[in-house]
């Protein structure tokens, strides 16, 4: 008995917080992680940070450029755009457009890619090629185009924003859920749960998910970013979320025929989002090396 | 007065479609489990004991198949039951415990969560109110857990599996099995993975347990020094068949099969001190197109001609069979083979 009790006393620390550590020690993904963060907390508190009502036109503001140039002024640190519009303030609001669609339609979809890429790598059979045969059909789009005809067939609006994307997005959660999946039922607690009895349902859900979900995280990190300049692209083109409702993609266009006069009203808008895909796409590599170790080079 | 038998298992057949060819692992297998007997079952690696009860209790999958045969578990016929009947039974009449401690246990679940499932998915007299289960819920995982030896259980509920030892998960894995107070346990390598101390402990707990429950177990294992201390029956399994059974003291001091000898000279024995241990030479044969002749033909000291045709279990004495042509050869002469 003794034996026993000796050695079972080793406290093990919990494999999340040492990850956690090992993230918090790349500073560089860190420093973006931050940086995600603060734009989340400029989304959320825009009408207190904004300077101005992004929706407010005034036309003897027009094009007016930002304050560190000639004919700039502090009521509008980043200029304004052909309506007079202060550019800082779209640029906060259209924050909320980016990051709630992006995360919207990541969680639609990983929900969805979590779900069949159980069903399809635990049951197999026909739903695995069911499942297995339609992505590879979605695969086979271009996922522009696709988002751009579901546009045009189901009409501008938030909601159709996000099924557009998600309708393809999923696949990728679903895939990475797949193969995961494959791997892990041949374990021996997945073995020994179906010799106790469990259902399909439990051990797909409770035995399998938990064990899978760090790569699926990481997938949704690195999509979300993807994600995003596809909403942003969408916009531009005109089919995303509609004027006057601030959107960063929809402003970039808003300026091109300013492009060459009135640089600003294009510029940063392209730069936040330069700078929020960037921090996403820095911070969840940093993830992805802490968090799923197999992955790293 | 209830059937003796819990068990009855005849002419089972698993098969496996390979590329290579049809993989018949289990060829015509019969197994009986008494009520509250322990059933040792012995043979190397490949010679089918697994998939045998991996058959009994609905989980082989395929490229693998039950082909043939028939399993009545207390009257209940387990080849016809429908799945989801068959799943219901599997854990809470019939359980069975995986070769790998280690790995056994879900690594993402508590111990407390994985007890509670298995108490919650296949107890039917617990309280109705949420607070009432939980409270009973964990009282019995405590119980389970403090019945196979683990301290202070109430605190280690709430720890994951690599908190604990070898030992400890090995016996976590017998309480979660037995939490459900089975009819039928099927240990499949219970000790393999631990170091020799814990397993006898292991093997103890077990033997306690099965008297306490009335239950019957299966012990599927390779090691004849285990079945001979706590098994009541033995059987040997060799290339996918059984070539020997019979109560376990008998067949370990008069073995009537040639490969149950080779197994018994090749286990390691005090007092045998300075004799070399003779390994049994060769491998299984590939399950693949066997020719209709013993199965142990090319591995056998003894074997000739007359070994060349198909060779069923014969009686060999009381409760005893083999499947050898030269089980009426006296001992002795046996012996300098």
């Amino acid at each position: 008995m003794s034996v026993i009790e000796t050695n079972a006393t080793v406290a093990a620390e919990s494999l999340f917080r040492r990850n956690m550590a090992a993230f918090m020690e790349n500073r560089l993904a860190f420093g973006s992680a931050i940086v995600v963060v603060l734009f989340v907390f400029m989304a959320i508190f825009a009408p207190w940070i904004a300077p101005n009502d992004p929706y407010n036109t005034n036309l003897f503001f027009r094009l007016q450029p930002p304050v560190w140039m000639d004919g700039g002024e502090w009521a509008y640190p980043l200029g304004a755009d052909a309506l007079g519009r202060c550019i800082l303030s779209r640029i906060i609001y259209g924050a909320r457009v980016s990051i709630f669609i992006g995360a919207a339609v990541i969680l639609v979809a990983t929900t969805v890619g979590i779900l069949a890429g159980l069903a399809a790598g635990y049951l197999r059979g026909w739903v695995d090629v069911v499942i297995s045969r339609l992505v590879d059909i979605l695969l086979g789009f271009p996922y522009l185009i696709f988002a751009i005809g579901l546009m045009a067939m189901m009409g501008p609006g938030l909601g159709n924003i996000i099924l557009a994307l998600a309708y393809k997005e999923w696949v990728i959660p679903c895939r990475v859920v797949r193969g995961e999946t494959l791997v892990t039922r041949e374990l021996e607690y997945v073995e020994a749960a179906r010799a106790l009895g469990a259902s399909s349902k439990h051990i797909m859900l409770r035995e399998i998910l938990p064990n899978i979900l760090s790569p699926v995280i990481v997938v949704a990190t690195i999509r979300m970013a993807h994600v995003i300049i596809l909403e942003a692209s969408l916009s531009f083109l005109g089919l995303g979320v509609q004027p006057p409702t601030a959107s960063w993609g929809a402003m970039v266009a808003d300026g091109r025929a300013f492009i060459l006069e009135s640089w600003w009203v294009s510029t940063f808008p392209g730069v936040a989002i330069l700078l929020l895909v960037l921090a996403i796409n820095v911070a969840s590599q940093g993830l992805r090396d802490a968090f799923d170790p197999r992955f790293t080079e | 007065m209830k059937d003796p038998i819990l068990l009855d298992v005849r002419g089972l057949r698993t098969v496996f479609d390979t590329r290579a060819g049809r993989v018949c692992a289990v060829d015509g297998v019969d197994v009986i489990v008494q009520r509250g007997e322990c059933l040792g079952i012995v043979g190397e690696s490949g010679s089918g004991k697994s998939v045998t009860f991996a058959s009994v209790m609905g989980l082989v999958r395929p490229p693998g198949r039950v082909e043939a045969g028939e399993i009545i578990f207390d009257g209940v016929n387990l080849r016809q039951l429908p799945p989801r009947q068959m799943q219901a039974l599997r854990g809470r009449d019939i359980a069975m415990t995986m070769q790998d401690a280690l790995t056994a246990l879900n690594p993402t679940l508590t111990i407390g969560e994985q007890l509670a499932e298995m108490l919650a998915a296949h107890a039917d007299d617990l309280p109705r109110s949420r607070s009432d289960r939980r409270r009973v819920i964990r009282a019995r995982s405590v119980d389970m857990l403090t019945l196979v030896g683990i301290p202070s259980a109430g605190d280690r509920l709430g720890q994951y599996p690599h908190e604990f030892s070898g030992g400890m998960r090995q016996r976590i894995m017998i309480a979660i099995a037995l939490a459900s107070k089975p009819r039928l346990l099927i240990a499949d390598e219970p000790t393999t993975a631990l170091d020799v101390t814990i397993q006898a402990q292991v093997l103890e707990l077990i033997s306690n347990l099965r008297a306490e429950f009335g239950m019957s177990v299966v012990l599927i294992t390779h090691d004849l020094g285990v079945v001979a201390e706590h098994c009541d029956r033995v059987m040997v399994m060799y290339a996918g068949q059984v070539v020997e059974e019979g109560p376990t003291e008998r067949v370990i001091s008069d073995p009537r099969h040639p490969y149950t000898r080779g197994l018994l000279a090749s286990v390691l024995r005090p007092g045998l001190r300075g004799q070399p241990i003779r390994p049994i030479r060769g491998q299984v044969p590939e399950l693949i197109d066997l020719l209709p002749q013993c199965r142990f033909m090319d591995r056998c000291p003894e074997a000739d001609e007359d070994c060349r045709h198909l060779i069923d279990m014969r009686p060999v004495g009381p409760g005893r069979r083999a499947r050898c042509i030269r089980t009426a050869l006296p001992t002795t002469e046996k012996a300098k083979a």
